[in-house]
């Protein structure tokens, strides 16, 4: 900083820690109703401190599944979030990388249209479009598929424009120097630009985890069959019980375990996730 | 379009390239988004036996239908609100994160982490938080003197969305904050101080100015994110209620089409947010064309 | 080892835009070309159509007798060293030598062999398991040239490979390049914009511009008998003073002043091309008046820059020579150059 005013530091140090206050206290307030038991919920106002019932909470909802409540064990719903994530965002790298390649490293009758129709996916979000979109699924028999669940999200206008975008940064000389060394557009793609391009790709597959992973509406209308909830649609099942309250107790400990796993990749991976954030949003 | 000086002068490979994402696009992209063109001008009776052609009847339906105008109306509401609050926060927090050198990336870590939280699970965390009964904010309202109820006052169910999007916004906004911040040269801001200016008028005159790019781009993109990507915050708190009060065009679409089965309004609907979007994305390409130009 | 056949080699871009058009050379087996011109004379496209990088439109080119117009770059047995080196940033030393032979399925141990004797050559065996940014620039360049050699090919190709260098280490390059060129024997032509690489390092020049071939010839050829003004004021440096004259019963004259040379040449207009180094000062009071204008000291030669008959002129002479008050230039007959006044080609004057 240009000057140093201890009162403008302090007073900077103060509005953060407020701000990770506000930001942290719903997921407080959601950590400590799941350390205590589902009757403390039936009257009075919500605990503010911790519980005893931790572990008891976790187990059950781990193990033996909310049975009461129509949901599956979280374990399986964990599991199917992660499938469904892992294939959305490797999915997703994968086709876009290579038609990027070859948007980039070819000329070909019908590339510019081609190129159109990707752009055009950025325009549609599933939500728009989704009462048609449910339906080519169904026809297809997709519904209550790992399928179905992943491969009508992979197609990705971002991905393709990020990776279009690092492509065209690499040096010309790069390519003619593997043509002359003799690798044909497959061998330079797997020695030359694959490697290259592996920050990017990281940085990519953060962000993509995370989208996959937080998916809501399309595994709510695509899996009516408890075997492919994924968790984040599951704790709306579980919350939605007719007549009663919910376990609160054992909602928030899903809720817990369905932010974690996005959480600590943005927090293990910082880094990566804002190279990723910022660029492909450029 | 930009290539490469050279090319590979393959003739095929380049198709079996770029088929899987063309393929996958025109599947579930191109091809239901025809789908809803040509639906929004058909008329299916409730039985679905018969269909029929009936022009721009739809679009005029959903035009004089009150509910879809209030529900225009909410989107505005709630667009505006959530990217209000959630850039005016981030800014704050980015400025204040700015001016500390050893603490910033703690701070970094510790405000971006809700990006990475799922709307659902955001709306489940507020809809807690702000329960009627049980919610500690109610009760913390009640003692002054203000009795909170989302389930039945549309104004308190307006602002449970509001602040459970916004929440999961200011993350976002801050990060982009903190790179415009950045990325503003450090020269400037001291010939400022040295032609005398404190540090709100250089916030003022310098900072602001040259980070507006970056408001108006981030303005862009929380409108396009509060009309689609809340929708599972919507669903998994009010549901569009009470009477309708937060009931979003997104959610609308969604309803009238799965729940009313009401299919050439829901597309007629789908292709107005569309053309919206549409919209948006021609701003949005436009401001980063002339951003690259500087 | 191989020689070049380029004949009447042209490039016409979409558009119709002619970037080379009707190059022939012969390029001898073992000889070392040096393509050199102003930014834009086509030279890097010529040596891209003879690497396979860049289409050709018109013409052939053969490398060892084989027309390769429609050959792929690998297949053309040739190796190229990059301006920018274009270096795999992700491979190790040792890998970026030895990519090009395991793309050709070269045995291990062939590889080994070949990649440990380039880099003995150019003394890079310390740094082979590092990554190309852990370089320095000049140890980059060797990579660079180690790429090419390991191939053992049949002719370098070298597409301005030491403008990323600092001076001093282009001048050390530049020697190494022209030594291990000559130790390897292997057919070479080496781009470049800097007429001193280009005379120092070529067998033979090729000066080109606008995508024609001015001159074609040794460097002290191409330096004594500038086939063009556009060669005579490309190679050499200061370049040559180049006056616009008049010839009238063989007496040339500049401005309204007779210089008191005379050439056989036919009446009219001519361009006279004069070495600055052949230029002197004249002691006995005859000669061209010269007008000072400033002095430039090279240490080793002085410049003189200043104008004769209101055209600027460029003398070198001895620093230890002390200047009179008032100059006059002299010159010796025979090192006089003469180029028709309009299209600039160079005429030959009958002796006298």
């Amino acid at each position: 900083m240009v000057e140093n005013r201890p009162f403008l530091k302090l007073l900077s140090h103060l509005v953060l820690i407020l701000g990770v206050v506000i930001v942290a206290f719903p997921v407080y307030v959601a950590f400590i109703a799941s350390t205590h038991k589902t009757t403390d919920f039936i009257t009075g106002v919500m605990p503010v401190l911790p519980g005893s019932d931790f572990l008891a909470t976790y187990k059950t909802v781990l193990f033996s599944g909310l049975a009461a409540a129509g949901a599956p064990p979280i374990g399986m719903m964990l599991g199917n979030s992660l499938i469904m994530a892992l294939a959305i965002s490797i999915g997703k790298i994968v086709i876009s990388i290579l038609s990027a390649y070859a948007i980039v490293y070819f000329r070909f009758p019908f590339r510019q249209l081609a190129f159109w129709i990707i752009f055009v996916t950025l325009m549609l979000p599933v939500e728009v479009r989704i009462v048609p979109t449910f339906k080519v699924v169904a026809d297809l028999g997709m519904l209550n598929s790992y399928a179905g669940l992943s491969i009508p999200l992979i197609a990705s206008a971002t991905a393709t424009f990020l990776f279009r975008q690092f492509f065209l940064t690499v040096p010309d000389e790069l390519l003619e120097a593997a043509r002359v060394d003799g690798a044909g557009p497959l061998k330079f793609f797997k020695d030359i630009l694959l490697p290259l391009s592996r920050t990017n790709i990281a940085a990519l597959f953060v962000i993509l985890f995370i989208y996959g992973w937080n998916q809501y509406l399309w595994p709510l209308i695509v899996t009516t069959d408890s075997e492919h909830y994924t968790i984040v649609m599951g704790i709306k099942r579980m919350s939605d019980v007719t007549d009663a309250e919910p376990q609160w107790n054992l909602v928030m400990a899903v809720a817990i375990l369905a932010m974690l796993p996005p959480v600590l990749v943005v927090i293990f991976m910082q880094r990566l996730f804002v190279k990723g954030l910022v660029e492909t949003e450029k | 379009m930009q290539t490469k000086r050279t090319i590979f002068n393959s003739k095929i490979l380049p198709y079996w390239l770029i088929l899987p994402q063309l393929a996958v696009t025109l599947i579930f992209f191109v091809w239901p988004a025809c789908q809803a063109v040509w639906q929004s001008f058909l008329r299916e009776d409730a039985f679905g036996t018969s269909t029929q052609f009936v022009g721009f009847d739809n679009y005029v339906a959903i035009t004089q239908d009150s509910s879809y105008l209030n529900a225009l109306i909410v989107t505005v509401i709630f667009s505006v609100a959530v990217a209000t609050v959630s850039i005016v926060l981030a800014l704050v927090l980015a400025v204040a994160a700015n001016s500390l050198l050893k603490s910033r990336s703690l701070y970094t870590t510790l405000l971006v982490w809700p990006y990475a939280v799922a709307p659902a699970v955001a709306g489940v965390l507020f809809w807690f938080m702000f329960n009627p009964t049980i919610g500690l904010i109610p009760y913390l309202l009640k003692g002054l003197g203000y009795h909170w109820d989302d389930r039945l006052n549309g104004t308190d169910a307006m602002i449970l969305v509001v602040l459970a999007a916004s929440w999961k916004q200011i993350s976002y906004n801050f990060l982009f904050f903190l790179a415009g911040l950045q990325s503003i040269p450090k020269a400037l801001i001291e010939a400022a101080a040295i032609d005398g200016a404190g540090p709100v008028k250089r916030f003022r005159d310098i900072v602001f100015p040259l980070l507006s790019p970056t408001t108006f781009f981030l303005l862009v993109v929380n409108v396009v994110y509060t009309m689609f990507d809340t929708f599972a915050v919507i669903h998994a708190t009010t549901q569009g209620g009470p009477n309708q009060a937060t009931n979003i065009l997104v959610y609308k679409v969604f309803t009238d089409g799965f729940i009313g089965l009401d299919l050439g309004s829901s597309a007629a609907q789908s292709v107005v947010l569309m053309v919206i979007v549409i919209a948006l994305t021609f701003i949005q390409f436009r401001f980063v064309e002339r951003n690259v130009q500087y | 080892m191989a020689a070049i056949d380029i004949k009447g080699v042209g490039k016409t871009y979409v558009g119709n835009v002619n970037a080379v058009s009707d190059i022939s050379i012969a390029i001898a087996d073992g000889e070392f070309i040096v393509l050199v011109g102003p930014s834009g004379c086509g030279k890097s496209t010529l040596l891209r159509m003879v690497a396979g990088l860049e289409r050709i439109t018109d013409g052939t080119v053969s490398i060892g007798g084989r027309v390769v117009n429609e050959i792929e770059p690998a297949e053309r047995d040739i190796a190229m060293v990059f301006q920018n080196y274009a270096l795999y940033p992700h491979m190790s030393v040792y890998d970026n030598l030895a990519y090009g032979l395991k793309n050709r399925g070269t045995p291990k141990a062939e590889i080994d062999a070949r990649v440990a004797e380039a880099a003995r050559m150019l003394e890079l065996q310390p740094y082979l398991e590092r990554k190309p940014r852990a370089l320095s620039g000049g140890q980059r360049q060797r990579v660079a040239m180690g790429r090419a050699i390991v191939r053992k090919p049949a002719a370098f190709l070298f597409d301005e490979p030491l403008s990323n260098l600092d001076a001093k280490l282009r001048v050390t390059m530049r020697g190494e390049i022209k030594q291990l060129q000559k130790r390897l024997g292997t057919t070479s032509i080496y781009v470049t914009h800097d007429q001193l690489e280009a005379m120092t390092l070529a067998d033979r020049l090729v000066v080109l511009n606008g995508g024609r071939i001015e001159q074609i010839g040794a460097p002290l050829q191409v330096y004594h008998h500038p086939a063009s003004t556009f060669v005579a004021s490309f190679i050499g440096s200061p370049a040559m003073n180049l006056l616009k004259a008049n010839v009238a019963n063989g007496v040339i004259s500049i401005g309204d002043g007779e210089t008191g040379l005379r050439a056989g040449l036919p009446d009219g207009p001519v361009t006279l091309g004069a070495r600055a180094e052949d230029l002197r000062l004249s002691d006995s009071g005859v000669g061209m008046p010269f007008t000072l204008a400033f002095v430039e000291d090279l240490g080793a030669q002085r410049l003189l820059h200043g104008h004769c008959a209101g055209q600027s002129v460029v003398v070198a002479v001895s620093p230890d020579l002390p200047l009179p008050s008032e100059l006059r230039l002299a010159i010796a007959s025979d090192r006089l150059h003469f180029f028709t006044a309009d299209t600039g080609k160079r005429i030959e004057a009958a002796s006298l």
